[in-house]
């Protein structure tokens, strides 16, 4: 089914510039992208193109710097918000490497989470038996079992079993925008059918998606209404679903010499 | 040019001669006690309060950190507290004085002044070296305590609260312990101020684990901010001893914890964790020495320390292996979270290995939160004040989480909580 609203944008980015804050090199340089509610955006590009720094500058990591150029989220200029407010605004990462936390309980910090989202938007906070409820709910469609929510956050997780846990997390904090850094990595057939079905049970005419892969495959599952190319910090190309599947006969080199 | 002077004393050195005096005929004891009482005032008095140049002392200049003392223990009418453990058997110790006589089926538990009234505690009134300014002190002044004799196959079915509550004054507690063959329990050792106003406290605990005796030991610091705790535990374990011995500081002005540790019996095993909320001005040093003395023991310690504002922490590990003691296993670690730029810590781990077949290891580590998690939990909508709180008690509730007892993981977790909520 097809939700793209063509009226509304969701996501604006607009000649984006930014460096890595610390060294000051350069990685996005004069980015623009659209992405409209009910979208599911791909981007694509080889390795060292900017794909995993765009993810984190969306969800406003620290470490890198926007020199020029805006990211407005549903109209609002979103680059002086925290990540966490940002978060409650709607914008959620899929990190492509979960970090392990030591020391903190799983349930605990799915409980925190889904809470302050709901404080800084002014709604109630759950009560325990409702969040028990929907965390059974949501993770009993990701085949993730009990045993794994009761250790600490990630701690001793397969990647395949970080990776559907990203996606326990996103179904239950039910973000506007769903961002999905190479959510396909490590894992194998079975664990990506099972992602990829979370994944599609999230799409709503009121939320957009945008996968960020190096390859085909995971799209085969997730199928994008559009596909970008990203390469050197730039969109070089915008296409439909058939622009990936160019890619993977062909490979980036012919989209990457026309646009030299 | 040779030159022999005497010693100036510091107001603090004069403060604690003054009080001896003060006490004369009025400190329990017999003959042999007050001989033992004379003997370590006169050797403090000889080589003062330890400086920064004895080594064991380095981190903690004693003599310069103890300004003044406070008066000696005005009488002060304090009530027991709940204990940490739910269902504890409660040994209150009162400004200094045991005052219940709690008894408990199948151990033995007299009060400290008996032993020192008929002198079965002089023995153990010395000091464990030249440089043993803690037991000196305790053993000079100590008036009280609980004695506990845990009888051979006796399994302690409720956990023991030694529980040591003060006002201000001078306050000086003895703990002797024996835990029989094949013996098991588990004991709080409590301190805290109930009132505001200066405390000077030392207190010492001789724990003895005979041949597979169990026993997890819980050492819990909660003093006023403006108090001096001087603690120490003497340790011997026997033939498949296993014993859990976990401090928390989480109080005090001045702090120093001695863990004075002989493994004697082959077989025997230590799990030693040390948890340390240091913030305002405080000081506080946590010194472990630790023999090997046999072959085939292990033993792991963690500590664990979060210092804020202007605080100052030390770690002193020592592990010594003796040269018959072949197939030890000692593994140390000591990881700090520096939470502000005025914060300090300093760890120094010491390993003397005298046998060839050994696996000895330790570990320091220093750091501030780390900024991948801090950033993974803001990414979920976690305010950044509440996400390094998390992260703070995680680094913490790591190895309280180790703990076996679920009851005793959330009342230590508790404790924690409490303590970072209100510093951090």
């Amino acid at each position: 089914m097809n939700y793209v609203r063509k009226e509304i944008k969701m996501l604006e980015i607009k000649n984006l510039h930014a460096r890595i804050a610390e060294d000051g090199t350069e990685i996005i340089r004069g980015l623009n992208l659209t992405v409209k509610p009910g979208e599911v955006a791909a981007i694509m590009g080889p390795n060292g193109s900017g794909k995993s720094t765009l993810s984190y500058i969306l969800s406003g990591r620290e470490d890198y710097e926007v020199t020029e150029g805006e990211i407005l989220f549903n109209g609002e200029n979103i680059l002086e918000l925290d990540p966490a407010e940002r978060a409650a605004k709607g914008v959620f990462l899929a990190f492509q490497y979960p970090v392990e936390i030591p020391g903190v309980a799983t349930m605990q910090f799915l409980k925190v989470a889904m809470n302050e989202q709901r404080k800084a938007r002014g709604e109630a906070e759950l009560t325990t038996p409702d969040f028990i409820r929907r965390v059974k709910e949501a993770a009993d469609k990701l085949k993730i079992d009990q045993a794994m929510l009761r250790r600490p956050l990630n701690v001793g997780f397969s990647g395949g079993e970080k990776k559907r846990a990203e996606i326990l997390q996103m179904a239950l904090l039910e973000p506007n925008l769903c961002i999905l850094d190479e959510t396909d990595s490590g894992l194998d057939i079975d664990a990506l059918k099972i992602v990829a079905d979370g994944v599609n049970a999230l799409k709503s005419p009121d939320r957009a998606t945008i996968v960020i892969t190096h390859y085909q495959r995971l799209l085969d599952y997730i199928v994008p209404d559009t596909v970008h190319v990203l390469y050197k910090g730039q969109i070089i190309r915008s296409g439909d679903k058939s622009l990936a599947l160019q890619l993977e006969e062909n490979g980036y080199a012919d989209i990457i010499g026309e646009a030299a | 040019m040779n030159m022999q002077t005497t010693p100036r004393l510091t107001a603090a050195e004069s403060a604690l001669v003054e009080a001896f005096s003060g006490q004369i005929g009025q400190l329990p004891g017999n003959g042999a006690v007050i001989g033992s009482r004379d003997r370590l005032l006169d050797d403090l008095k000889k080589s003062g309060l330890p400086t920064r140049r004895i080594e064991s002392w380095h981190y903690t200049d004693l003599k310069t950190l103890l300004r003044s003392l406070p008066a000696t223990a005005p009488a002060s009418a304090i009530d027991p507290i709940a204990p940490v453990l739910e269902g504890s058997t409660v040994l209150s110790v009162l400004q200094g004085a045991a005052t219940s006589e709690a008894s408990i089926d199948g151990v033995e538990v007299t009060t400290y002044h008996d032993q020192l009234v008929d002198g079965s505690a002089a023995a153990s009134l010395t000091a464990l070296d030249k440089d043993d300014a803690i037991g000196r002190i305790n053993g000079s002044f100590v008036r009280d305590g609980f004695a506990l004799n845990v009888p051979a196959n006796t399994e302690v079915a409720q956990p023991i609260e030694l529980q040591a509550l003060h006002a201000s004054g001078q306050i000086h507690t003895r703990f002797p312990a024996t835990f029989g063959a094949a013996s098991k329990a588990t004991i709080v050792e409590r301190h805290q101020s109930v009132t505001e106003g200066d405390a000077f406290v030392s207190s010492i605990s001789d724990v003895v684990l005979e041949d597979g005796a169990e026993v997890t030991w819980i050492i819990l610091q909660q003093q006023g901010a403006t108090d001096t705790h001087l603690g120490q535990i003497r340790i011997k374990l026997g033939t498949e001893a296993k014993l859990w011995l976990f401090v928390v500081n989480a109080g005090g002005k001045l702090v120093r914890q001695e863990l004075r540790i002989e493994v004697e019996g082959e077989g025997a095993e230590l799990t030693l964790r040390g948890v340390n909320l240091l913030g305002g001005g405080s000081h506080t040093d946590v010194t472990l020495v630790l023999g090997h003395n046999v072959p085939n023991t292990n033993s792991t310690e963690i500590i664990r320390n979060v210092v804020f504002d202007k605080a100052s922490g030390v770690f002193q590990g020592m592990i010594r292996v003796a040269p018959d003691a072949q197939k030890t296993d000692a593994k140390m670690a000591c990881n700090t979270l520096l939470l502000s730029d005025d914060a300090d810590f300093s760890a120094k781990p010491e390993l003397e290995i005298f046998a060839d077949d050994v696996i000895c290891g330790h570990g320091a580590t220093v750091a501030d939160i780390d900024r991948n998690h801090l950033f993974y939990l803001m990414a979920r909508g976690v305010p950044e004040n509440k996400a390094r709180a998390m992260l703070v008690n995680a680094f913490v509730a790591e190895i309280v989480e180790e703990l076996e007892d679920e009851a005793l993981v959330e009342a230590l977790e508790a404790i924690i909580s409490t303590w970072l909520e209100k510093h951090a």
